[in-house]
């Protein structure tokens, strides 16, 4: 399993209340969601954005509130996958359990700029700048993770493998 | 192998002797908590487990709290869809608009949190309740849902940070001073993942408020949860609410913490966060003029009676600065009701204050105090982030309730001492 797209680079401590105020909260329509996607830090984010691309960005994404809303509209507005230095931990529990992939690594969060073409590979762990040629490696996710973020997160994942 | 307050309680509802950092564990819950922002996502996903009922009606708790009474017809829609859940699902701890209050205030006050359980609720706050000895922590939906179902969840098993407090705090220095020193002093990630355990003699000179309030903004370091331990003060608070019997989890005299912060609370001072982040603590000695718009005084963090009762204090005959909007929200239905029999609420009426029944609303920018581009706000809330309370050009200061009255008054960020007759 891959990601591979342009990268949106953003910086430290990105909140769940720019990647989804709360004043569309009132809605758990994803598709609602996305399309308010990252508002309040980079209004042009959801207007550019194509399926594949990836977020990157430096220490602690994610942090605030526990809203599962933040997760699912990046994945819905068609992020394939989440680079940053450090997640906040519920952000990180949330996008696993949606079957959002996110993984953390500081170097190769330094190492991407805002448009740099990123891929992933999931099984392996190895992030790769297309645009500069470097690579690193990431903690790659166990067997289980893998299968629950292929099972699109952790309901259909407990249903297939723990409730059969 | 020693553990701390935290490790033990995730051994015991883990049905392990002993747990290790970083260990993978599935744990018995006593509570799973939801609210009208988190619930209806939640319900969506329960459904997907085609189980006819949760894993125990008594234990599951739903509070409409964030966008109610109903602000717009979407929020009516998914509190609607909670309440048809609640209905449905025979849950017995649903609190309907009239019953209901903050949901961090709530829970303890109804006597649902006891010292030693495993709490989950999807709601970040959640750690609150680390203040009566239970280790909480907030999920997401998926989480409550599953929890929901199954009545356990797995954790990975918390490193921790320990705060020995000494000494007691000064006369207008409360745990939301304390809570936004230490987020200064480690910043909002500095505790991520792990637990924050608060020990020393320091303790006993707290208040049961000041700890909700402290544990409260736990998650504001990234702390997976607070914890204080079980001392009188918590026992006496436990007795009158809670029916259960306390069980009492010391930690272990050489358990380990990652660091050690010896902390002096006479050397706390009232302390402001600045825009965009709650690390961004300074002193009210170094805050300098800031003119405000709005305060608000309420909150899961200093929404409780003894929070409206200093700002009562401040308040009484007195009337805040032209141009100041002051909103104060009593936390809970049981708290409105004392804050009006103590005659609190007339006070805050007279000084030129809305009261607001029970809501989360102003706080994370939902409805009732929406701040405009360029307005300013001080607010006894938690989070100061670009655009949390309305417009992406406003700016929230997270101060105490002392700091917040007093700034009504002045119309800029103001130093309770100062104020006269005090």
């Amino acid at each position: 399993m891959n990601a591979r797209g342009k990268a949106f680079r953003y910086g430290d401590n990105v909140d769940t209340d720019v990647i989804i105020p709360a004043r569309y909260l009132n809605t758990s329509v994803a598709a609602e969601l996305a399309a308010h996607c990252m508002e309040d830090i980079d209004p042009q984010f959801i207007k550019q954005v194509k399926p594949g691309d990836l977020i990157v960005a430096d220490k602690n994404f994610g942090c605030g509130s526990s809203r599962e809303h933040a997760p699912l509209a990046i994945k819905t507005a068609g992020v394939s996958c989440v680079i940053a230095a450090s997640f906040a931990r519920i952000f990180y529990r949330n996008s696993i359990n949606i079957g959002l992939p996110i993984l953390e690594c500081p170097e190769a969060a330094k190492g991407i700029s805002s448009q740099d073409m990123v891929e992933v590979d999931f099984s392996t762990g190895v992030i790769s700048n297309i645009t500069t040629g470097k690579q690193w490696q990431a903690e790659p996710f166990p067997a289980f993770i893998q299968k629950m973020i292929s099972s699109n997160g952790l309901i259909d994942y407990l249903r297939a493998e723990v409730l059969k | 192998m020693s553990m701390t307050m935290s490790q033990k309680i995730l051994a015991k509802h883990a049905k392990m002797g002993v747990v290790r950092p970083g260990q993978l564990v599935m744990a018995d819950l006593d509570l799973v908590l939801g609210n009208d922002i988190t619930a209806p996502v939640a319900i969506k996903e329960f459904a997907r487990f085609k189980v006819d009922k949760v894993f125990d009606k008594s234990k599951v708790v739903l509070v409409p709290d964030h966008f109610t009474p109903n602000k717009d017809i979407k929020a009516a829609e998914q509190c609607k869809r909670m309440r048809e859940f609640a209905s449905d699902y025979q849950i017995d701890n649903y609190f309907e608009v009239g019953r209901m209050g903050i949901e961090h205030a709530l829970l303890p006050e109804q006597g649902l949190v006891n010292a030693g359980d495993l709490i989950i609720g999807a709601d970040s706050h959640t750690c609150t309740y680390g203040a009566l000895g239970a280790f909480s922590t907030g999920t997401g939906s998926t989480d409550m849902a599953a929890a929901m179902a199954t009545g356990q969840l797995w954790f990975k098993v918390p490193q921790a940070l320990r705060f020995n407090l000494t000494g007691s705090l000064g006369t207008w220095v409360s745990g939301k001073d304390l809570i936004l020193h230490i987020i200064g002093l480690i910043g909002v990630d500095g505790a991520l993942y792990k637990s924050m355990e608060f020990t020393g003699d320091g303790v006993a000179s707290l208040s049961i408020d000041d700890r909700f309030t402290v544990c409260n903004m736990a998650i504001e370091a990234g702390a997976k949860n607070g914890i204080f331990p079980v001392d009188d003060v918590a026992k006496a608070y436990l007795a009158s609410h809670c029916k259960r019997e306390p069980v009492i989890y010391e930690p272990d005299a050489d358990a380990e913490y990652e660091q050690t912060y010896e902390i002096d609370l006479a050397s706390i001072r009232p302390t402001v966060a600045f825009p965009h982040l709650p690390e961004n603590a300074k002193t009210i000695d170094e805050v300098g003029d800031i003119a405000i718009d709005q305060v608000v005084i309420g909150s899961c963090t200093n929404g409780r009676l003894s929070d409206l009762r200093i700002a009562a204090h401040i308040l009484k005959g007195r009337t805040i600065a032209k141009g100041v909007r002051l909103i104060v929200f009593p936390a809970t239905q049981q708290i409105y009701l004392e804050a009006m029999e103590e005659g609190l609420l007339k006070i805050f009426v007279e000084a030129g204050a809305v009261v607001s029944t029970p809501t989360c609303g102003p706080c994370l920018g939902g409805h009732m105090g929406i701040l405009a581009a360029k307005e300013r706000a001080v607010s006894t809330t938690n989070r100061n982030f670009v655009g949390r309370m309305g417009h992406v050009e406003s700016e929230v200061y997270l101060a105490s309730p002392a700091v917040a009255a007093a700034s009504a008054l002045a119309g800029k960020i103001a130093n309770p001492e100062l104020l006269e007759d005090n």
